[in-house]
């Protein structure tokens, strides 16, 4: 195999591809060399590099491995929906590399045990590297802060409440401060829980006829100004996870624009479906937050392509079938996205929404901006995290060509254009299309 | 799978009641003219038919109700058809059986219609879209979303007093409508037959957002609401409500939209007062009016009858063209 001890190993060329770093502004035909697991050349063969794996990424986009900042693998607590084996899987398949998983486990990722159970579970099914946020409260209780700093020499890269409610802003004000000590990136999911009021749709036309207990515009924009106004208070650094309303994303980039170290994502089943999906009454499009309206959707995809969103992230929430048998109120909210998140992002550049520099920028080099992480470039010396696709080849959404256990999407039967064909996770292959 | 589509089969037939929006105004009509002709029978001393001899119904009630659960059953026993009543808040979704589980063991049981009352809005819909092709679903009530049987006695009851001419009627429905799947199927209902005017009378904290998208004139006021209007429909106000911060008080409710002959006098002078039932009297609307000359709802009581028959012979004649 010519392998030099101690260095130089599983040399890698990527032969032929269009390399697309928006890290470093490149967008160009050239090979790229990896050895070690980092990359050590884009362009030039490296004097001496003699090959031991050669890809060929014609026709091919060759861009860094994709990250995600809102997948739940469902473990540890329920297996019976999906796994970090089977989810893995799914996100290898699907480019990405780097996963982030928010604290709402079961039991609560509050300990370090917990982060390191799932650091170490994806280590061992070796096809992609999760990253867990840690609870910013003990037991997502909203009542009494949460180790923190324990969380975060874990490995957690931020720390979140998930979707669960904070007992007053006071606990709130105490945490950001707290967060803010360690430099802690705060995640947050803006939701007034007493304004949401166990609703199950965006109050808005549809839920009025259909008689759906309707969760209103301001639940989100109420939490959004709350949560700014602790933001300047405190001065933590503060990410707003999954914003579904036009308004929240002016009052985000209104608050970025005065210096506010804030960051903010968006979620693709909400760039695609709004209230109308929910129509007949498919429990499917039963996600939460809710699907808003259809100018909420073109203020979400103006933001992404303006940059105020800085990541794409797919919300994954995989889910046994059963979960979404009932009344549309009494199914579990959802959508299992890891397998459509650089399609459905693809057609979003199909549909001239942004360019495909700016996608790549949205899943790669923005999310780990807002993780802190070094990965998501290209850059001489990064991790090997690489993520090839065809951007040309047809494929359909169906439970054959479906990877993560979970099959509850409402893009099922989709046509998708773009596929991943390799995806290489420390520089070492851990996916291949054929 | 539009409502259309689950609803009435390719020969444009009822196959599954499960709430007006998806029908037409053929089918609509339909109905009420089959409901008069089981008004009739219903008055005579030998009241049943055997239109429905051998079949099985089972009112699948998740849901408290007496009123449209008994006339539900007296219908059915009308047309001859066995009637089972299950009660499932004390039976088997205590125990864990989701509600798939339940209908599936049912259904081995060879059940030909499902009658069905459930908490969640669209559970008709669901139940509807899993049922076996040979079985047929009525929407007793689901959620906040429809009440479609209801709706169509309401509109026998007008055609009843008003005559076949809506295009004429100015009808307002007054009080909880966020809550209410009664008003839902009754606004769909009423712009199907063409009613001239349909207004929904209420504060804004029972009120929906976005009520425009439910098709009639919205009005804060009870006096302007029902101005000049030949119908008034008064809906039942949950006791509940109090406690959401919906209403600060029964007292300012019937204050402000309560019905008494007094306000009633904006209305047309032959307006006819309904409700839906049972009456908080004192709350929505005073004794006078509610047993008045104008009010007709005993007569509403009477006619869920020969409305549900009707229902029901449909969706079962379907059937048995079928099987024939």
């Amino acid at each position: 195999m010519g392998i030099v001890p101690g260095n130089n190993r599983n040399r890698i060329c990527i032969h032929g591809g269009r390399v697309i770093d928006p890290a470093n502004a490149i967008d160009a035909l050239q090979d790229v060399y990896l050895a070690d697991g980092r990359i050590v050349s884009l362009g030039n063969r490296p004097d001496g590099f003699e090959t031991d794996q050669e890809i060929d990424a014609g026709n091919c986009i060759v861009c860094p491995g994709l990250i995600d900042l809102g997948v739940r693998v469902r473990e540890p607590g329920q297996e019976h929906k999906a796994s970090i084996a089977t989810e893995s899987l799914a996100a290898a398949s699907g480019g990405v590399t780097t996963l982030c998983c928010p604290p709402d486990t079961d039991p609560v990722t509050d300990t370090p045990a917990v982060a390191e159970l799932v650091r170490l579970r994806a280590e061992t099914a070796g096809k992609t590297r999760i990253v867990p946020l840690g609870a910013l409260t003990r037991g997502l209780a909203g009542e009494q802060l949460s180790e923190m700093a324990a969380l975060a020499r874990a490995g957690c890269a931020g720390v979140s409440n998930a979707m669960r409610p904070l007992v007053n802003t006071l606990v709130q004000r105490r945490a950001l401060e707290y967060a803010s000590t360690f430099d802690l990136t705060v995640f947050l999911h803006a939701n007034d829980h007493a304004l949401a009021n166990k609703g199950c749709a965006h109050e808005g036309r549809v839920a009025a006829r259909l008689g759906l207990p309707g969760i209103p515009e301001a639940a989100e924009t109420a939490a959004v100004a709350r949560d700014l106004a602790l933001i300047e208070q405190t001065g933590v650094r503060a990410h707003f996870c999954r914003l579904t309303t036009g308004r929240a994303a002016r009052m985000v980039a209104r608050a970025q624009f005065d210096g506010a170290p804030i960051t903010a994502d968006v979620a693709v089943p909400y760039l695609f479906l709004s209230e109308v999906d929910i129509s007949d009454f498919d429990s499917r499009c039963h996600v939460i937050p809710p699907l808003r309206t259809v100018e909420d959707r073109q203020r979400l995809r103006e933001a992404l392509q303006n940059g105020v969103f800085s990541a794409l992230c797919s919300d994954h929430q995989p889910h046994e079938p059963d979960a979404k048998l009932g009344p549309f109120p009494s199914t579990e909210p959802g959508i299992s996205g890891l397998d459509t998140l650089l399609p459905l992002g693809l057609r979003l550049v199909n549909e001239h929404a942004l360019d495909l520099d700016e996608l790549i920028h949205r899943l790669t080099c923005g999310p780990a901006g807002i993780l802190g992480l070094p990965y998501g470039t290209l850059s001489i010396g990064a991790t090997a995290d690489i993520c090839i696709f065809n951007p040309e080849l047809n494929w359909q959404l169906d439970t054959h060509s479906m990877r993560s256990n979970g099959h509850n999407t409402p893009f099922m039967g989709w046509e998708m254009q773009g596929r991943v064909t390799h995806t290489l996770l420390n520089g070492e292959l851990v996916y291949s299309l054929d | 799978m539009n409502n259309q589509g689950l609803q009435i089969d390719d020969r444009g037939r009822l196959r599954h009641f499960l709430s007006i929006s998806g029908l037409n105004r053929q089918l609509l009509t339909e109905i009420l003219d089959t409901a008069e002709s089981f008004a009739g029978l219903t008055e005579q001393t030998v009241k049943k038919v055997p239109l429905l001899r051998g079949k099985t119904i089972v009112n699948l009630f998740f849901e408290a109700s007496t009123r449209t659960r008994t006339t539900f059953e007296l219908a059915a026993k009308r047309l001859s058809a066995d009637v089972l009543n299950i009660n499932i808040t004390q039976s088997s979704a205590v125990k864990g059986e989701t509600l798939l589980d339940t209908l599936r063991n049912l259904e081995a049981m060879h059940v030909d219609m499902f009658v069905v009352r459930h908490a969640d809005s669209g559970a008709a819909h669901f139940i509807a879209g899993k049922v076996a092709p040979h079985v047929s679903v009525i929407n007793a009530g689901d959620g906040r979303h429809s009440h479609p049987t209801q709706a169509m006695l309401d509109m026998f009851t007008i055609r009843r007093v008003k005559g076949p001419d809506f295009g004429r009627l100015r009808v307002a429905i007054v009080g909880d409508i966020l809550h209410s799947r009664v008003a839902r199927s009754q606004i769909h209902a009423l712009n199907l037959l063409n009613t001239g005017e349909v207004r929904i009378v209420a504060p804004r904290t029972l009120m929906p957002a976005h009520a425009e998208a439910l098709g009639a004139q919205i009005y804060h006021d009870l006096r302007t609401g029902i101005r000049d209007v030949d119908v008034v429909i008064m809906l039942r106000l949950q006791r509940e409500r109090m406690q959401g911060a919906l209403l600060p008080s029964e007292h300012e409710y019937y204050e402000l939209f309560g019905l008494t002959e007094k306000k009633l006098a904006h209305a047309s002078p032959d307006v006819t007062v309904m409700h839906p039932g049972p009456i908080n009297r004192g709350v929505e609307m005073d004794s006078e009016v509610a047993d008045g000359p104008r009010s007709v709802i005993l007569e509403q009581v009477t006619h869920g009858i020969a409305v549900r028959m009707a229902v029901m012979s449909m969706a079962m004649s379907r059937r048995k063209d079928r099987d024939e």
